[in-house]
């Protein structure tokens, strides 16, 4: 055991709750009843075991497998397969994520430079901010009338905050000294804004990304199960609705994994831009 | 004939929180020739940081006005480089990058590998060649962070170099091998130099002449103390020159008990308020010591 190094420990134990977690989840399951036992009333009033509509996780395995090894078939509107979901969700994050990084950053820059304009936006922002985004849903449908679209507006609209907001800050926040580098330097307000805040502040807008990103993920979720038709949020309650709870089960792992990969790449770049004073 | 660099007439006040003013220096005027090495000593508070930043271009005074090379400075310039006390590098770019940085911006019209080559010229000038050189700010020692802003200052050869208390920040040891570089790296350029400290001895192993300012409010710049000692020249050789103590104790004098007696009273306009030029030289023939004394005298009174 003194050999292993302070991750290889880690790792092992990862691994040790892992096979507990999911043995003690698998001998909590009651064993169903065979349908035949059950009278057709109790059938239909569900009255076997409260709990027999839960799957184990060895059935959740073979779930994951069975979608993982095709992912993206595509048998009508309402049996797609995983990939073809997710890759519905992340494409309408990202886009409503990318539209708003595009007003936010470049707006939060402009905040950030004069005090003034931050303290003259800083009531709208505070008031704006702290709205679930989907309440802004029933307004999205009614203007936009799509709801396609209505959903990307969501996504817009709860990432723009963290963005906004870390952007100005950091962007306010970058010290004196090297903006008087850059002034000893002549360097006129566009190059000293992209040669020294914007590297500068990248750290914090980055945070601010990071932050974004993972909102958005949270949002669209729920987002698509108000929408419906595509994406893993739909695929959830459409499961749900078909009383397969496997799916169930195994989508929402399969929303962590991506939640976290999505974050983990922002992480990754938020390392590369990242500077020890 | 004006000098290069004019000070002229220079205050500063600065609203003191209850409605007032408070008036940091005033009418501070002293002129600085090309190709000099001038420092200004004087306690904190005296406002050499403001001069400083007037000089820089950073900060815009009360009234009064500076001219350089018969320009009046207005904004920060190429032409006045500056080394800041905290060594004002760029922590996301490495050493040669924020030295490329500098000379980018002073000459445009370089190819990159004229500006990277320039660049290593000048580092290694300080003392900073190989592997070090691609190394970033966070990972040198605070000496090493220094020679590189100074680098950076060198590398673009402006018309007057600023130093806000370059060595402040460091220890006595490395203080000492820096003052050397820069010693070494002023020699071979005939930059004019314009420098901030609190250390006496920085001062007189550095400098052509010392301003003097006196305690602030109402600072002035009151004396201007020659150099009288020969360069090159060397840290532990100057200790031995007869002028040496004789300089070391008239500044150590002012600095102690006359910045403190000449403080706090207001100057009428009219006056020019140049400051007094003080030469001592035990070394020189011609001037007999009680002539000396007569200066000094003049000046105490």
């Amino acid at each position: 055991m003194g050999t292993l190094s302070l991750n290889q420990r880690a790792a092992l134990l990862s691994v040790l709750m892992l096979v507990v977690g999911l043995l003690i989840w698998e001998a909590a399951i009651p064993a169903q009843k065979a349908v035949k036992e059950l009278t057709e009333y109790e059938i239909l009033t569900g009255a076997g075991s409260q709990k027999a509509g839960v799957p184990p996780p060895s059935q959740v395995i073979i779930k994951a497998w069975d979608q993982l090894s095709d992912p993206f078939y595509d048998a009508g509107p309402n049996d797609k397969g995983i990939g073809i979901q997710i890759g519905y969700s992340i494409y309408r994050v990202l886009t409503g994520y990318l539209l708003a990084a595009l007003i936010a950053i470049p707006f939060g820059f402009l905040i950030g430079m004069s005090q003034v304009a931050y303290k003259a936006f800083n009531p709208f922002i505070q008031v704006l901010r702290p709205i679930s985004p989907l309440a802004w849903m029933p307004l999205a449908l009614f203007i936009i009338g799509d709801s396609e679209a209505s959903a990307i507006f969501v996504i817009f609209i709860c990432s723009i905050w963290p963005m906004l907001i870390n952007t100005a800050f950091g962007v306010a926040g970058v010290r004196e000294d090297w903006v008087n580098v850059a002034r000893t330097h002549e360097l006129g307000p566009i190059k000293t804004a992209f040669t020294v805040i914007l590297p500068a502040a990248a750290p914090t807008i980055l945070t601010g990304m990071r932050i974004s990103i993972g909102i958005a993920w949270l949002v669209i979720v729920a987002a698509e199960m108000l929408v419906g038709g595509t994406g893993i949020g739909y695929y959830v309650w459409n499961e749900w609705n078909n009383l397969d709870l496997t799916s169930v089960v195994f989508s929402i792992l399969m929303i962590g994994v991506v939640g976290m990969l999505l974050d983990a790449m922002f992480g990754l770049l938020q390392r590369r831009v990242t500077y020890a004073e | 004939m004006k000098p290069f660099l004019s000070i002229e007439k220079l205050v500063q006040k600065f609203p003191n929180g209850n409605g007032g003013e408070m008036t940091v220096f005033e009418n501070a005027s002293f002129g600085v020739e090309k190709g000099e090495f001038v420092v200004i000593l004087g306690h904190s508070g005296c406002g050499k940081s403001t001069i400083m930043n007037i000089l820089a271009g950073l900060a815009d005074p009360t009234s009064g006005c500076v001219i350089m090379d018969g320009q009046e400075v207005k904004g920060p310039s190429l032409d006045r480089g500056v080394v800041f006390q905290n060594y004002s590098l760029l922590p996301w770019l490495t050493t040669l990058k924020n030295v490329t940085f500098g000379i980018k911006a002073r000459h445009p019209e370089w190819t990159k590998s004229q500006v990277e080559e320039h660049a290593t010229n000048f580092l290694s000038m300080v003392g900073l060649e190989g592997d070090v050189i691609h190394r970033k700010p966070s990972q040198l020692s605070g000496g090493m962070r220094q020679r590189v802003s100074i680098a950076r200052a060198f590398a673009n050869h402006p018309k007057l170099l600023l130093l806000d208390e370059p060595f402040g920040a460091l220890d006595a040891l490395t203080r000492g091998t820096i003052q050397d570089e820069l010693l070494k790296i002023w020699g071979q350029m005939e930059q004019t130099v314009f420098m901030i400290t609190h250390d006496i001895d920085e001062a007189i192993l550095l400098a052509d002449r010392i301003l003097l300012m006196t305690n602030g409010p109402y600072a002035r710049v009151a004396e201007s103390v020659e150099i009288t000692i020969p360069r090159p020249r060397n840290r532990t050789e100057i200790v031995e020159h007869p002028n040496y103590y004789a300089i070391r104790n008239h500044l150590v004098q002012f600095l102690g008990k006359r910045s403190k007696e000449l403080a706090g009273q207001p100057t009428e306009a009219s006056k020019t308020n140049k400051p007094k030029t003080v030469r001592i030289d035990l070394t020189d023939p011609t001037e007999d010591p009680e002539n000396k004394r007569s200066t000094l005298k003049a000046v105490n009174s």
